[in-house]
């Protein structure tokens, strides 16, 4: 299904006040896929982020979202497809209660009031907030925000899922509830993050970063056992693959 | 706890009063939201010297209070709280206005006194029946019916997400304030050199802000136009309440009740 495929060929994009932030990143995501971006803070993630949304757009090179090329005109189609979740949850929840702000893209899309009726319980249900419908958004805690700002993804119905830090900020049991989650989601997932752990859980494909580049692209497990490369992004090991501190230090990282 | 997030509290207990399910709660928001507007300038539209008359206007909020399960303490606390801005306009009338009007027993009371006493009591009226709103509907309901009298989408989406992003405001201020505290000592580092930049930091950190959120809404198809999905039906009994009421307001308006009630006693206890 080529209408799935994300593709940036030579990307280069610079701020306005002059900071370059991408040089040149070329890659292929195909459908289905599962891909971490990590990298060391004020590597690129976020905003090559923001060129799979439409939000952004590369100031040389060309990003392509299934069968369009990204450009002004072609962004509203593409963010159909393209599903984001915000690092924080407040900027995405902004209608008066939960439900509102879940059927606040179906109802953009203009779909008939029984089919978003249907969406909005689908995505509560699915990320397991069914019981937060009716709640304001700024009283729910960390971890109900972030879940129910998947919901109003979900609801949607994206084919690709783009993520920036989706375990920022929670509790170690609401991570593992969300790593969890997204395991049964079977959309193309795009998940910038520093938690490696997540990226070995989740992604089978990782691309490193650093400095506006790709210093790697490949099976997750190999990057993440190569010290090198590693090194050479300014990132650490992920915590599972460092050897234990107490029984053993063989496989100390660092 | 600081000023500010206690600010924050109160806001969300009306919030929390908002949520009851009582036969006011239940009506229909622009019932209850037209009903309040046509109070509110019944009552303003007396004159200035009205005192005795407007005593009968408080079976509105009274019986609203009472059927809408508000605690009448948490409103007279609410209405203290906003009292000085009241007290502040009125209290030269009383020195402005010495002509004596009647006396009250030996007591002479001035125009001055009355219309001191007729602006504190609007005051009471109109601010403890918006409040009454507030608390019997919640706000986001109030603007959604705003936007289906068609009052122009600009006005209730500002407000809607004034209302949704002042908890994010008031807790990033907070936050703000409880680190310059955490670093301050014996007074140096709280004065105005300070206050400076730190609202300038909350004044980046909202639109910073504010452009994330235009993104996220972009992101679901964001096109000018706030859709809800609430579909809100006047019912017979929102047409009643709202009637009903109106009917009274304009009986209380046109009849000095007060009068009539003191003619009948009198005509039944002759002097």
């Amino acid at each position: 299904m080529s209408h799935h495929i994300v593709e940036a060929q030579d990307l280069h994009f610079t701020y306005p006040d002059g900071t370059p932030a991408l040089n040149g990143l070329s890659f292929r995501i195909i459908h289905g896929e599962s891909v971490a971006v990590v990298g060391n803070n004020g590597a690129g993630k976020s905003t090559l982020l923001l060129h799979l949304i439409g939000c952004l757009y590369p100031t040389a090179g060309i990003i392509r979202v299934g069968d369009f090329p990204m450009t002004r005109k072609t962004a509203q189609d593409i963010r159909r497809t393209v599903g984001m979740v915000c690092q924080d949850p407040d900027d995405q929840l902004f209608m008066p209660t939960v439900y509102d702000d879940v059927a606040f893209g179906p109802l953009n899309l203009g779909l008939p009031p029984d089919e978003i009726e249907e969406r909005v319980i689908r995505a509560l249900t699915t990320v397991g907030a069914l019981n937060l419908r009716d709640r304001p958004p700024y009283r729910l805690s960390g971890g109900e925000k972030r879940l129910v700002a998947i919901a109003t993804v979900l609801a949607m119905s994206p084919s690709i899922l783009v993520m920036d830090e989706p375990t920022a900020s929670l509790d170690p049991l609401a991570r593992r509830r969300l790593i969890a989650l997204l395991a049964t989601f079977s959309h193309t997932k795009i998940i910038a993050t520093h938690d490696l752990d997540l990226a070995l859980d989740l992604c089978p494909r990782t691309i490193v970063m650093n400095g506006g580049r790709i210093t790697a692209d490949g099976p997750t497990r190999e990057i993440f056992d190569n010290q090198t490369v590693l090194a050479a992004s300014n990132l650490e090991r992920p915590l599972v693959l460092q050897g234990c501190p107490i029984c053993g230090n063989k496989e100390k990282a660092g | 706890m600081t000023k500010i997030e206690a600010v924050l509290f109160e806001a969300r207990a009306l919030e929390i009063l908002a949520t009851q399910n009582t036969p006011i709660h239940r009506l229909d928001p622009r019932a209850k939201l037209l009903t309040t507007l046509i109070f509110v300038l019944v009552v303003l539209s007396h004159d200035k010297y009205a005192v005795p008359r407007l005593l009968p206007f408080f079976i509105f909020p009274v019986i609203i209070a009472s059927l809408g399960n508000i605690p009448i303490g948490y409103l007279a606390k609410k209405l203290l709280i906003v009292s000085p801005f009241a007290i502040l306009i009125g209290i030269a009338n009383p020195l402005l206005d010495q002509t004596v009007l009647f006396h009250l027993g030996v007591i002479p009371v001035s125009g001055g006194i009355l219309s001191f006493l007729s602006i504190l009591l609007r005051f009471m009226l109109t601010v403890s029946s918006g409040l009454l709103l507030i608390a019997t509907s919640g706000l986001s309901e109030i603007c959604l019916a705003m936007g289906q009298l068609k009052v122009p989408q600009i006005f209730t989406i500002q407000l809607l997400f004034l209302y949704r992003y002042i908890y994010v405001l008031i807790e990033e201020g907070a936050r703000l304030v409880r680190a310059r505290n955490l670093r301050s000592f014996n007074g140096h580092g709280q004065g105005l050199t300070t206050a400076g930049p730190l609202i300038g930091q909350l004044l980046l950190r909202t639109l910073e802000r504010a452009r994330r959120i235009h993104l996220a809404m972009l992101c679901r198809g964001f096109t000018g136009e706030i859709r809800v999905m609430r579909d809100f039906r006047m019912q017979t009994m929102d047409w009643l309440f709202l009637t009903g009421w109106t009917t009274l307001f304009i009986l209380l308006h046109y009849l000095n009740l007060p009068q009539i009630l003191g003619a009948l006693l009198t005509r039944i206890f002759p002097l």
